[in-house]
């Protein structure tokens, strides 16, 4: 992009900008204090000591303790190791998975893997709002059930699920719960003794960190083993040397992050709800997908009829305007988006679906400028498609 | 992602739009996978395609195969619209995404699909076309992790 062109970046969903504070906070700990944190010398201490001070922040942020934040490369390896090591530490008392249909791929692709080990894993539906049932959830537990894993957040409708019922359904039968809140951690409140979480994984590029560095975090008394074997970093569960400038980072990121939740929340939720109504009020045949209030403050999903989201997505880049779509044509397969064909989307309507997640650093005259572009554009790809046409001469 | 051939195509699409009492008209692919594509064609007593309109649901090769196909056939014979293959309109495009190449098939089965239409209203044969599938659907891949 050259650099006369304005950009808007309403892509903070797919990756955050890594704040100068944060990116400040981490320089040192690349040229200046490189030591390694498992050497003996007094060097490295000072390098110890930064990923000690990020770890007590990020356990302080969700109400943990220092020693069950277990640092990973990203979300999709928090995932990975929570679910992989739970059935395998639980495999001897069942081999039954509990998820939602609507989970992240580093959840779903997981659980498919364990099923091809003979595991057995029950896809939870949602209601039309992209909620999980738990009528249907208490249903699904079994004796042999050794693990929940329900996302905080969903990534692409940003729906907020009900954690809390679910903690405390999973915690009254004894069961594991696991949390992906890799869209959440950072941008609403949680606390995983009050929502009952066993473990829950989160990744710092979300929340204006650095990207490569994540945390999974594991109750105590919850005994699952190492995903990467190697020496004795965290704990003996994560073996390899740490990422101290991430590490540190994410730190600085999540500290940012909670000093400024509230306001930033609210802000984030004003300015989206004024575009999403703008747009509503001047594109016809549009819909927002997922609940309108339980859902990150940050999120607008909306669905446009008789057009294709790759297209919308190219032409709204040509306008500087950065968004994402959960069309077929954006994900390298035939399917649109599992997450809205779960909210029970037609095919063709999940086609024309459009994400935009905005940040504070969004104003609301850009706002304004994107909803006209997205009405301008939209009534351009209506004019080629053959489905407005058969919609505007048969109504069908 | 997409050559400069296809972005221009797609900015700029050629021959969008309807022609009323078409000669032939042809819809292919399905809403499903995310792809629809019309033809219309207006063919003379010679068999010359006089013009030719497009409307198409679908990405941004979607669109772009369908403006370089009606470009490719328009003012040619029936005949010669024939051989405008996808791999012709892919060539012309100077190429697309592997995961896009179902895209350009839609636009040779959308012109083949119009020619049939054609054919049928005029009670001709036209050599080497078969009837269009209903649907273009191709086997979708699975990638083992």
């Amino acid at each position: 992009m050259s650099e006369d062109k304005k950009m808007i970046y309403l892509d903070n969903a797919a990756t955050t900008r890594t704040d100068p504070q944060v990116v400040e906070a981490m320089l040192p700990y690349f040229t200046e204090y490189y030591g390694n944190p498992s050497s003996v010398y007094e060097f490295s201490g000072i390098s110890k000591k930064a990923v000690t001070d990020a770890r007590e922040i990020l356990a302080q942020s969700i109400g943990a303790k220092t020693q069950e934040i277990y640092f990973t490369a990203g979300g999709s390896e928090s995932d990975n190791w929570a679910i992989k090591a739970a059935a395998e530490a639980f495999g001897k008392k069942g081999k039954h998975i509990i998820t939602s249909k609507i989970e992240h791929h580093a959840v779903l692709h997981t659980c498919e893997h364990l099923e091809k080990q003979g595991y057995e894993v029950t896809y939870l539906d949602v209601d039309e709002d992209g909620m999980v049932k738990l009528d249907e959830l208490k249903k699904a537990i079994r004796p042999d059930t050794i693990l929940i894993s329900i996302m905080f957040a969903n990534n692409e409708i940003g729906v907020i699920e009900p954690v809390k019922e679910i903690g405390r359904i999973a915690r009254e039968n004894g069961i594991p719960f696991h949390t992906d809140a890799v869209q959440a951690y950072g941008h609403v409140p949680i606390n995983v003794d009050e929502y009952n979480i066993d473990m829950m994984s989160a990744s710092a590029h979300k929340i204006n960190g650095p990207k490569g560095i994540g945390f999974l975090y594991i109750r105590t008394g919850i005994k699952i083993r190492s995903f990467v074997h190697g020496g004795a970093q965290e704990r003996k569960r994560r073996a390899g040397t740490e990422n101290v400038p991430g590490i540190v980072g994410f730190g600085k990121a999540a500290e940012i992050a909670m000093a400024s939740m509230e306001e930033r929340s609210r802000r984030e939720a004003e300015l989206r709800d004024y575009l999403m109504e703008k747009v509503l009020a001047q594109v016809p045949y549009t819909r927002v997908n997922g609940h309108r209030t339980c859902r990150l403050p940050n999120n607008c999903n909306f669905s446009f009829q008789f057009i294709e989201g790759e297209s919308l997505l190219i032409m709204l880049d040509m306008a500087g305007i950065c968004g994402s779509s959960g069309s077929a044509c954006t994900s390298g397969s035939l399917d649109p988006s599992h997450v809205l064909l779960a909210i029970g989307l037609p095919h063709e309507i999940a086609h024309g679906s459009l994400r935009l997640t905005l940040s504070q650093e969004n104003t609301r005259e850009e706002m304004d400028y994107v909803a006209d572009q997205i009405t301008r554009i939209v009534e351009r790809l209506r004019n080629m498609s053959p489905l407005y046409e058969d919609f505007i001469k048969h109504g069908k | 992602m997409y050559s400069e051939k296809v972005m221009d195509h797609f900015e700029h699409p050629r021959n969008v739009g309807e022609i009323e009492n078409a000669s032939g008209m042809g819809t292919v692919g399905n809403a499903k996978c995310g792809d629809i594509m019309r033809i219309y064609l207006d063919i003379d007593e010679n068999q010359i395609i006089q013009d030719v309109k497009f409307k198409t649901f679908g990405c941004g090769a979607a669109v772009a195969t369908s403006s370089m196909a009606t470009e490719m056939v328009k003012g040619k014979s029936v005949q010669e619209a024939m051989k405008v293959t996808n791999k012709a309109v892919m060539e012309a495009l100077d190429g697309l995404p592997p995961v896009k190449v179902h895209c350009s098939l839609l636009a040779e089965e959308a012109i083949h699909a119009a020619l049939w239409d054609y054919a049928q209203k005029n009670h001709i044969a036209i050599e080497g076309l078969e009837k269009p599938k209903s649907d273009i659907s191709e086997e979708e891949e699975e990638e083992e992790y």
